[in-house]
């Protein structure tokens, strides 16, 4: 079945219908890892976005049991070309497949690096997928123009909290729409993880006593979750350790009167250099955010930037002065992408004494 | 950190002469090394045996010592040069064990010279096996387990802990013998068994069998401050037992999870960092296709060809940041020059599919065998780009140059299922060809996966082009199908084969529905990023993105594909050199080409660079696109000469020599009757299509004669007959190689063989320098020793030589190269060959005078005239000194070769000696070629007839050395008649001790082993001389060679070398 791809400039691609069937609009992004599409698939984060793949063979290796989350999240998938035969001894299905079960809608055989080079060039963009022939771009542009795409935090987070037995430290993370691997990162280190809605009060994490909190990564515009923000503030307050990975991070500046901004196209692959401003070294990263902190807007004697991007010198960590708090915009729990950086989750048991 | 600011004056350190193994990779990373290091300012001096290269050019160092590559003369070099440090990792394993043997006799620390790139503690612990181990152990990566064992029950024992299979490699066998894969303890006792009885120490190495495991490479760079990064990974089509030189290679790998691809790549990054490298490092890895158990199989603490392969796949200059980081940069500070905008820490991206393919000699040893195993046996290696992997491997194989076209090139359709079984369990270089057709019989993925461990998703990809094929034998063509067709790489010849149609008519269906060629461009980052570099690949139903340009006059310059035999780096070094030299004109210039190893695909060379196959269809598409104002095709060997007539077709301009007159020099009647028009004498001979015109041709002539086809490079198929059976054979041999072109016979005349290089602008003529080769006529001249200036002919011929030159290259219309070949014989000059393009020859023989021919041709071509570039036409006078290009050949990588010379080449590269004496030059040679005597003083002597007179005189000489002469009977009869004492010794049908106990029993310094001429090669000698080149022993097959090699013997006086700075040579 054709599909097509409409985008807010009124550019159309024409492809073949993957996955669903159904129309969807959404925010248009690429990520640039060649390989870890189901940890893609998987990622909170991508809620409220459609995602294309710029590696062109996607669905090689099938479906693993790598899943980030229970069900995959982005509103649309685009990509290339999918395999029509996985092969991986741990593969239990297509790709294909998955992505009718999980109802995405999606487009393949479409020339995804002019698309990306569309969306490098002219910012992130909305878009359509449609399998109607006969679409009107009359009636689908002001559409697309209009659409946002809301709290999508309230659709990723759990819904009640729970807790990971173990017999180290007792870590509260607040589930913005946590990967897996933050909660087996920390699970793997000893930590007991109690997992919080994005919506608990601060006082009641407080009440709990953990030994540390963790922020984790999650979707949309960080400057819309105004009421976890000011949960954050309340946490600040407190003693408590803090580590906070992208969304996380984002929020605990703004907690903290910084500012966020939009990245004209975002960063999303497993290739990005950022710097330790303390130590000079460069790690490799996994990334996936479309705003960032404005380091600028922080005020020094509150919040230092810890880490920065290489290529574009964007803010990629945060010190907060005087407290045990550091935050990062990347991803040290990897999956998909390197594991360089996993080091982190060490400094951050460090902070909370140690391995008890 | 900033740079090292003590670093002033770098010595780089070369790889030598081309052998298998160790190719034209390191030109490309040598050259960018330089060019990056004198980018910095810095003084380069810079050691190479190798005169072909382009990084032995005195454009790319300060100085240039073509000269052998020993601690002698890197210590010498030192002591006159006083560089402050030395860069070993660019030059393979050659520079590196140099460096190392440098540094740890203390000369380095003595002479205040540093290693730089990496220390020598680095190197060892990545070398050494047992340190390598140990490291490994230490951090906790695996490497197979093995244990050397002396009796069966310790070898079981170990057998049991590690787990069956187990691969036995006993020690000290020749060629392998004895081993084998033990998969049960049955098997482990009988094969263990025999192994220790064969190995002459008694030691068998046992080992855990990871063969059919997935093969998967790591290119990481590393800098002073610790950050490390990939710049790729690969994975071998070929599972673990195919050394990576000979598999078929994809970037980056295709059947790894995330989990199995960050695993290793963590370890990677573990590794690199343990052994504290700074540069860049290639680590290879075995992966168990069922589980993620893993064990490194290698590490490679320098550039690699691998580097190479990961650089022209990413467009991650690897050589180029290897050489910042060796003067302290580190990578956030290295600027990424492909988009400008990002730095050297950023992980490159891929959004194509990289498929690497060998290229294997196996035409021009015909007798070898073609068994793929962990001992390398390609030339060289071509490369493709596409957004699908069934397209980038059919642009792969299209690219190999060796007729072949599709999976369909190789018929295997009267196998039955069984034998098509029985030959997938064989690993050799037509194996995907056998799983297409396979697949065609409806034998099962399964069943071919259990066969070949080949991972189904590859068998699946085969599978798609299979079923394509089968589409367009049985479907309508409609556009749909076309497209699909397209999408998938198949060239439109195959398309129109298999539809039955017309090629134009395909081409026509194509263009009326739009279905044409779209370039994209290699970018580092996945689009990402804006890029400047215009680097770029073929893809059908995409955007073009090939920026367009139309200010400046465009050329066109074709390279010359995979390094084969006969088609090696010097034709890189033309395309190169030519390439800049239009650049310098103000041409905007274009280079097509396909092998990853070369300096013209490295992204800054050319203004344009289209990584794509070299067949009419793939140019044609790049000509559609860019209208160029003309082509050059005289540079690219034949690989480039072969598209002339479609370049007309497609109404590029040829510039310089006109087709026709290419033509002319090809066609033999046409080219006797110029031959007859300039009163210039050739060898008698004619032009055949079948064996009995030729046989007919033969006897008119009177035998011997000399059988070859026309429009080859190389003397491919080249052989001398002596009688009608001979024909039989050879025309036989010529039509399997599917020439559509005629077959030439000539009269064998012998005599003294001579081979110019020059320049014509239509009037006037360069010659350079004459050749003289040692060997007589008959042997290919690529593979004999080439003496500048040549040293036996007289003035007169000297003068005649030119005359010939002058009026040929005249008669030819030749603007630009002319490569002669002639046989003198007494005062008489015959003309044996004519080439009106640039030649072998051409990088030697520009170093050794000072004479830039490359760009001296390319103005001509431009227009100008040789007087008004500031030289006088004619001979040149002679350099002040002599200058020998000795052939190296890789005879001990190919098993089942012949290494007995004849016309046809067989060498794989070549290396120079010069000095201001013949003898000096002619030692240098012979050292750098690794001919280094005496050892033992023992030789064995074996000569055809014809050859006893001189074997006489020759042995004579060798006697008086204190060489032990032993020799099979007739010789031995001959040498002692005439005084020489020699040792008979019986033929090896005959009772132990014979000749191949001697030569097994490693106390040989050298054979000289002439075999009788014809088709009928004794099968003895053939054995002899196999089995000496399999144990390290010289062989020699020409009386011509011996005499240079004891001559070079005799001039013991010359121990210290006098090194020569190329670059100083006017």
């Amino acid at each position: 079945m054709k599909a097509f791809l409409i985008l807010e400039d009124g550019t159309v691609f024409q492809g073949t219908s993957i996955g669903s069937a159904r129309e969807m609009i959404s925010e248009i992004v690429f990520n640039t890892s060649m390989t870890g599409y189901l940890e893609v698939l998987t990622d909170p984060s991508y809620a409220g976005q459609a995602v294309v793949m710029t590696y062109p063979l996607i669905g090689n290796y099938g479906i693993t049991p790598d899943m980030e989350s229970k069900k995959a999240w982005p509103d649309g998938y685009i990509v290339r070309e999918l395999s029509r035969m996985p092969s991986n001894f741990r593969c239990e299905g297509t790709i294909q497949e998955f992505l009718v079960r999980q109802d995405i809608p999606g487009i393949a055989g479409l020339d995804t690096r002019a698309l990306t080079k569309l969306l490098r060039e002219k910012g992130t963009m909305n878009g359509m997928i449609t399998t109607d022939e006969s679409y009107d771009l009359e009636e689908i542009l002001p559409k697309l123009h209009t659409y946002r795409m809301g709290d999508v935090v309230s659709e990723v987070t759990c819904s009640k909290k729970y807790t990971l037995e173990n017999n180290g430290p007792k870590v509260a993370l607040m589930d913005f729409g946590a990967k897996n691997n933050i909660i087996k990162s920390l699970s793997r280190r000893g930590c007991e993880v109690t997992v919080y809605p994005a919506y608990t009060k601060a006082k009641e994490i407080i009440a709990d006593h953990p030994d540390g909190i963790m922020l984790s990564n999650g979707p949309g515009d960080p400057a819309d979750c105004t009421s976890i923000i000011e949960e954050l503030a309340k946490l600040y307050q407190t003693d408590i350790p803090i580590f906070a990975i992208c969304l996380g991070h984002q929020l605990m500046a703004l907690a903290n009167g910084g500012k966020t901004y939009k990245l004209k196209y975002g960063h999303r692959g497993g290739n990005h250099p950022v710097k330790d401003l303390k130590t000079g070294r460069v790690y490799i990263s996994s990334q996936n955010h479309g705003y960032a902190v404005d380091a600028q807007s922080l005020d020094p004697a509150v919040a230092v930037p810890a880490f920065e991007n290489v290529n574009d010198r964007t803010n990629e960590g945060i010190t907060y002065i005087g407290k045990k708090i550091f935050t990062v915009q990347f991803h040290p729990e990897a999956c998909p992408g390197p594991q360089d950086s996993g080091y982190l989750f060490d400094r951050f048991m460090d902070m909370m004494g140690g391995t008890k | 950190m900033p740079r090292n600011q003590e670093i002033k004056k770098v010595l780089v350190i070369g790889s030598g002469p081309i052998v298998i193994g160790q190719a034209a990779e390191f030109d490309y990373a040598g050259t960018q090394a330089c060019r990056s290091l004198k980018e910095e300012g810095l003084e380069v001096v810079l050691l190479n045996s190798n005169p072909a290269t382009i990084m032995t050019d005195k454009d790319i160092a300060d100085r240039v010592y073509i000269e052998p590559l020993t601690v002698e003369v890197v210590e010498q070099l030192i002591l006159k040069e006083r560089p402050d440090s030395v860069l070993p990792t660019l030059g393979g394993q050659a520079g590196l064990n140099l460096a190392m043997e440098l540094e740890e006799a203390g000369f380095l620390k003595e002479n205040h010279v540093r290693l730089i790139g990496t220390t020598a503690e680095t190197i060892k612990k990545a070398e050494d096996r047992l340190e390598f181990k140990a490291t490994m152990e230490k951090i906790g990566e695996p490497v197979a387990p093995s244990l050397v064992v002396e009796n069966v029950d310790d070898g079981i024992a170990f057998a049991e802990e590690i787990g069956y299979p187990v691969v036995l490699r006993p020690a000290y066998t020749l060629g392998g013998s004895g081993g084998g894969i033990a998969h049960n303890v049955v098997e482990m006792e009988e094969i263990l068994a025999n192994g220790l009885r064969l190995s002459r120490v008694g030691q068998v190495l046992v080992e855990r069998c990871i063969a059919g495991w997935k093969e998967i490479e790591y290119e990481v760079m590393r800098d002073s401050a610790g950050n490390c990064i990939t710049v790729c990974n690969m994975e071998n089509v070929d599972p673990v037992g195919v050394h990576t030189g000979d598999s078929i290679v994809v970037a980056p790998s295709q059947t790894l999870g995330d989990k199995e691809y960050q695993m290793l790549r963590t370890s990677a990054l573990n590794i690199i960092s343990e052994l504290n490298i700074t540069g860049g490092c290639n680590v290879q890895y075995a992966l168990h296709p069922d589980t993620f158990e893993y064990c490194v199989i290698e590490v490679n603490p320098r550039v690699s060809r691998s580097s190479a392969l990961a650089s022209k796949a990413t467009g991650y200059p690897i050589a180029k940041v290897a050489a910042k980081i060796a003067l302290g940069y580190t990578l956030d500070e290295i600027r990424n020059a492909v988009t400008k905008k990002t730095y050297a820490s950023f992980e490159p991206m891929l959004d194509y599919c990289v498929v690497k393919m060998p290229r294997l000699p196996f035409d021009k040893f015909i007798s070898a065998k073609r068994t793929l195993t962990t001992q390398m046996k390609a030339t060289g290696e071509v490369m493709s780009i596409c957004d699908n992997f069934e397209g980038a491997l059919m642009k792969a194989i299209r690219s190999l140059e060796q007729h072949v076209d599709c999976l369909l090139s190789y018929d295997f359709s009267h196998l039955s299922c069984e034998e098509i079984k029985e030959e997938l369990r064989k690993v050799d270089d037509r194996r995907i060809w056998m799983i297409a057709e396979a697949l065609r019989k409806g034998i099962s993925y399964d069943e071919i996966y259990e066969l070949t461990q080949i991972d189904k998703w590859f068998i699946d990809k085969i599978a798609i082009l299979v079923e394509m094929e089968e589409a367009l034998k049985t479907r309508e063509l409609t556009p749909e199908l076309l497209k699909e067709a397209k999408r998938i790489e198949f060239p439109d010849n195959v398309i129109a084969r298999l539809t039955g149609k017309e090629e134009r008519e395909i081409h026509d269906m194509r263009h009326a529905n739009g279905i044409v060629a779209a370039y994209k461009m290699v970018d580092t980052c996945a689009a990402e990023f804006a890029a400047e570099t215009p680097y770029y690949y073929s893809v059908f139903g995409s955007e073009n993105e090939a920026e367009h340009t139309q200010n400046r006059k465009k050329v066109l310059v074709l390279g010359s594909g995979p390094i084969r035999i006969g088609q090696g780096i010097e034709f890189d070094f033309c395309s190169v050199h030519c390439t800049w030299a239009f650049a310098r004109e103000g041409y905007e210039t274009i280079i097509i080409n396909n092998n990853p190893e070369t300096v013209s695909t490295d992204f800054d060379i050319a203004d344009k660079l289209y990584f794509e196959p070299l067949t009419p269809e793939d140019v044609e598409s790049i000509v559609d696109l860019e209208k160029p104002d003309g082509a050059v095709v005289q540079f690219g060997g034949q690989t480039a000469i072969k598209l002339t007539e479609a370049l007309m077709k497609m109404g590029v301009p040829i510039l310089g020599t006109a087709a026709e007159d290419v033509d002319a020099a090809e066609d033999r009647e046409l080219f006797d009757a110029i031959l007859a028009k300039c009163g210039i004498p050739r060898p008698k001979g004619d032009t055949v299509y079948t064996a009995e015109e030729a046989k007919e041709v033969a006897n008119r002539l009177g035998y011997p004669v000399l059988v070859r086809p026309s429009y080859v490079l190389g003397g491919q198929g080249m052989q001398i007959a002596i009688n009608d059976n001979d024909i039989d054979t050879f025309i036989g041999i010529i039509n399997r190689i599917a020439q559509d072109h005629p077959i030439l016979v000539d009269k064998y005349l012998v005599g003294k063989e001579i081979e110019v290089d020059a320049v014509c602008d239509g009037e006037d003529i360069l010659i350079p320098g004459i050749m003289e080769h040692i060997e007589r006529a008959g042997i290919h001249s690529g593979d004999s020793i080439s003496v500048y200036p040549a040293q036996s002919i007289s003035e007169v011929t000297k003068r005649k030589i030119e005359e010939y030159t002058r009026r040929l290259a005249r008669a030819l219309h030749v603007i630009g190269m002319i490569n002669i070949q002639f046989i003198v014989s007494g005062e008489e000059v015959y003309v044996i060959e004519v080439n009106p393009r640039s030649s072998r020859t051409v990088p030697y023989i520009s170093k050794v005078t000072g004479i830039p021919i490359v760009p001296l041709a390319t103005k001509v071509i431009t227009g100008h005239k040789i007087k008004e570039l500031g030289y006088t036409p004619g001979l040149q006078r002679p350099a002040d000194y002599i200058a020998i290009k000795m052939p190296v050949f890789s005879f001990e990588k190919i098993r089942g070769a012949d290494i007995s010379l004849g016309p046809e080449m067989k060498s794989t590269g070549e290396c120079l000696g010069i000095a201001s004496t013949f003898n000096e030059a002619l030692y240098k040679a012979f050292l750098g070629a690794g001919i280094n005597l005496p050892k033992y003083k023992n030789m064995i002597m074996t000569v055809r007839d014809g050859d006893k007179a001189e074997a006489v005189d020759i042995g004579r000489r060798f006697e008086a050395l204190g060489y032990r002469i032993f020799a099979t009977r007739g010789t031995a009869d001959a040498l002692k008649a005439a005084g020489v004492k020699a040792i008979p010794i019986n033929k090896i049908e005959q009772e132990s001790p014979n000749l191949m106990d001697l030569i097994l029993g490693h106390e040989i310094d050298l054979v000289i082993d002439t075999p009788p001429q014809g088709a009928d090669r004794s099968k003895d000698g053939f054995i002899i001389r196999r089995n000496a080149i399999e144990t390290g022993v010289n062989v020699l097959t020409a009386m011509d060679t011996a005499r240079a090699l004891v001559l070079s013997l005799e001039n013991t006086d010359i121990r210290k070398l006098t090194l020569i700075d190329i670059a100083q040579v006017q």
